[in-house]
């Protein structure tokens, strides 16, 4: 089986972003660049369908700038089987990418694809879905354990009410959670093997896909910052300043 | 004016609350509001919505495949009835997270996700980077404007009203190829903690499962639901659906208070709508304490008890 998984690359998660003063985006010159940790959570869980005994091909895809094929080398140095870079210089939206992703996965013929439900960027949980709906196969989003049957996916979604398990057939898209595993660490031989591997690039506009609609970013602005309080000496001072602000 | 359709949130028996933040929101937006009700059996889920503040109709969607809420049999129903409607709107909880990107995708529509306040009905603004940075985003009026409401933002639609029920039906193909199979629901005396007034949260800080038992108790002393950091979740002290923060739920309540969580701004992005912020954690540096309103220095494995005793004293 082919599976295909989702690799963005993103402002790693340790760093506090900051909005430009001219409220035209977030400052993301020099900051630290990883691959987003649901992806990373998305192609463990695809190692493992290999490693457990199942004959699969593992392909990383990434959508953005030439800069990502340093996160791709990091996911072929995980141990995914190939890459391909569809590269663009624009921010791609979910519905943009979900399309790209469908294209791939015709040209690739995939069976399975894996990817993180949400962008810890742009926050949107949608792509994965949208993929789903483009291909008209189903969905298993937030997942926390897969298990592979023959054609059939069971799969348990962390969902506000608790674990919801529901039975998927392939082709299928499934969409990562925190829980699902703990990914790898890279290995130093491994991202010399890495080097070697084939990573592909297709200019996004090789792909002949319609653009789809986007939102426009009229402005940013960075959060109300909450006011911050005081410390209180001890329990009798806290029951004090609760019953101060009127909450006990 | 707008035409609104607001995808109801329930259990298979009763409507969520996060129905009637999405109202409120539809409410901002402004024009006449459906509700619609995809159930097996939606008559008590309908009643409950018909009486909420500002709507106009409630649409009852029955069919057996209905009876479990996934996404690929909802979606191509959804897709059906938006027709005609300005705006589909649904709460940003699991549920629409999962439905509505399937939707708008299948209408070609890209979604705005997580709306927290409505500046005109085709500009909102929502947060990216787990809360760091907020964009206000404008989004194309045609075909119409898929949208998931950011629940902690809004309050409640009020009750009082009585709009019209009504059946409705599509015929809308709905696939075989997901299934439902079980929903290991935890089971509670304790309040809801996506929707609690006071919420108890335990972190890394707590150290393990059995310890946790003391921010139960401590929770069932206020009248409190029990909340929980990632770190607390990862390490299995408590279920998933206790996890607050970036990835987890994200809550207004009136008190939370932070027992032994350090305050990555993954959590801090899912409080900081709370109105009254406590942090009882051992570490004086803790980021947590630059966010609460009360802070408090110490172990909490002394400072709970005393504290529960000090909340005997008040009664």
């Amino acid at each position: 089986m082919k599976i295909i998984v989702g690799i963005k690359r993103v402002v790693d998660y340790s760093v506090r972003v900051q909005v430009k003063k001219d409220g035209s985006g977030v400052e993301t010159s020099g900051v630290k660049m990883s691959i987003n940790p649901f992806d990373e959570i998305a192609l463990e869980e695809a190692l493992r369908i290999r490693e457990k005994g199942t004959q699969a091909e593992v392909i990383a895809v990434s959508i953005g700038p030439g800069d990502a094929q340093q996160q791709l080398r990091t996911a072929l140095a995980m141990g995914a089987d190939r890459a391909i870079l569809v590269e663009t210089a624009d921010a791609i939206q979910p519905l943009m990418a979900a399309r790209i992703f469908h294209e791939l996965v015709k040209r690739e013929n995939a069976d399975l694809v894996i990817l993180g439900k949400q962008a810890i960027d742009d926050d949107s949980n949608q792509t994965g879905q949208m993929l789903a709906a483009l291909w008209d196969r189903p969905q298993a989003t937030f997942a926390s354990r897969v298990e592979l049957k023959e054609q059939t996916l069971t799969v348990t979604r962390e969902v506000d009410a608790g674990l919801e398990t529901i039975a998927v057939d392939l082709p299928a898209v499934v969409t990562t959670d925190l829980r699902l595993n703990t990914p790898r660490f890279v290995k130093m031989p491994d991202i010399m093997k890495a080097k070697s591997k084939p990573l592909a690039t297709i200019k996004l506009d090789e792909l002949g896909i319609a653009a789809a609609p986007t939102l426009q970013a009229v402005r940013f602005a960075p959060p109300q910052q909450r006011a911050g309080g005081h410390k209180v000496a001890d329990v009798p001072a806290l029951v004090a300043a609760l019953k101060d602000k009127g909450v006990l | 004016m707008g035409k609104i359709l607001v995808i109801a949130e329930h259990d298979g028996k009763k409507l969520n609350s996060a129905t009637a933040r999405a109202v409120s929101c539809a409410h901002a937006i402004g024009g006449d509001i459906d509700i619609a009700v995809f159930a097996g059996d939606a008559a008590a889920i309908a009643d409950a919505a018909a009486k909420l503040q500002h709507v106009k109709r409630v649409l009852k969607i029955e069919r057996a495949e209905n009876a479990h809420q996934l996404a690929a049999v909802l979606a191509p129903q959804i897709v059906k009835l938006a027709s005609g409607y300005s705006h589909v709107l649904i709460p940003s909880t699991t549920f629409g997270k999962d439905v509505l990107p399937r939707v708008a995708a299948l209408l070609g529509v890209q979604q705005v996700s997580d709306v927290m306040n409505v500046v005109d009905a085709t500009t909102f603004v929502r947060p990216m980077y787990a809360g760091n940075a907020i964009v206000t985003v404008k989004a194309p009026a045609e075909p119409c404007i898929l949208a998931t409401v950011r629940t902690a933002s809004w309050q409640e639609a009020g009750t009082g009203g009585s709009a019209e029920i009504t059946s409705a039906s599509t015929d809308a193909a709905i696939p075989s190829h997901t299934r439902f199979v079980e929903l290991n629901a935890q089971q509670s005396d304790r309040p809801d903690l996506q929707s609690a007034p006071r919420v108890v949260s335990g972190g890394r800080g707590v150290g393990s499962k059995e310890n946790f038992e003391i921010i139960y108790k401590f929770a069932d002393k206020l009248g409190a639901a029990v909340g929980a950091s990632r770190a607390a979740v990862d390490a299995g002290f408590v279920p998933n659906d206790l996890q607050v923060g970036q990835t987890g739920k994200i809550i207004a309540p009136d008190l939370y208070v932070a027992v032994g969580i350090s305050g990555a701004i993954q959590h801090l992005t899912g409080i900081k709508d709370a109105r009254t912020i406590v942090a009882i954690n051992k570490d004086p540096d803790a980021p947590i304490f630059q966010v609460a309103d009360i802070g408090l220095v110490g172990d909490l494995f002394k400072i709970l008890p005393e504290l529960e005793q000090e909340l005997d004293k008040l009664k």
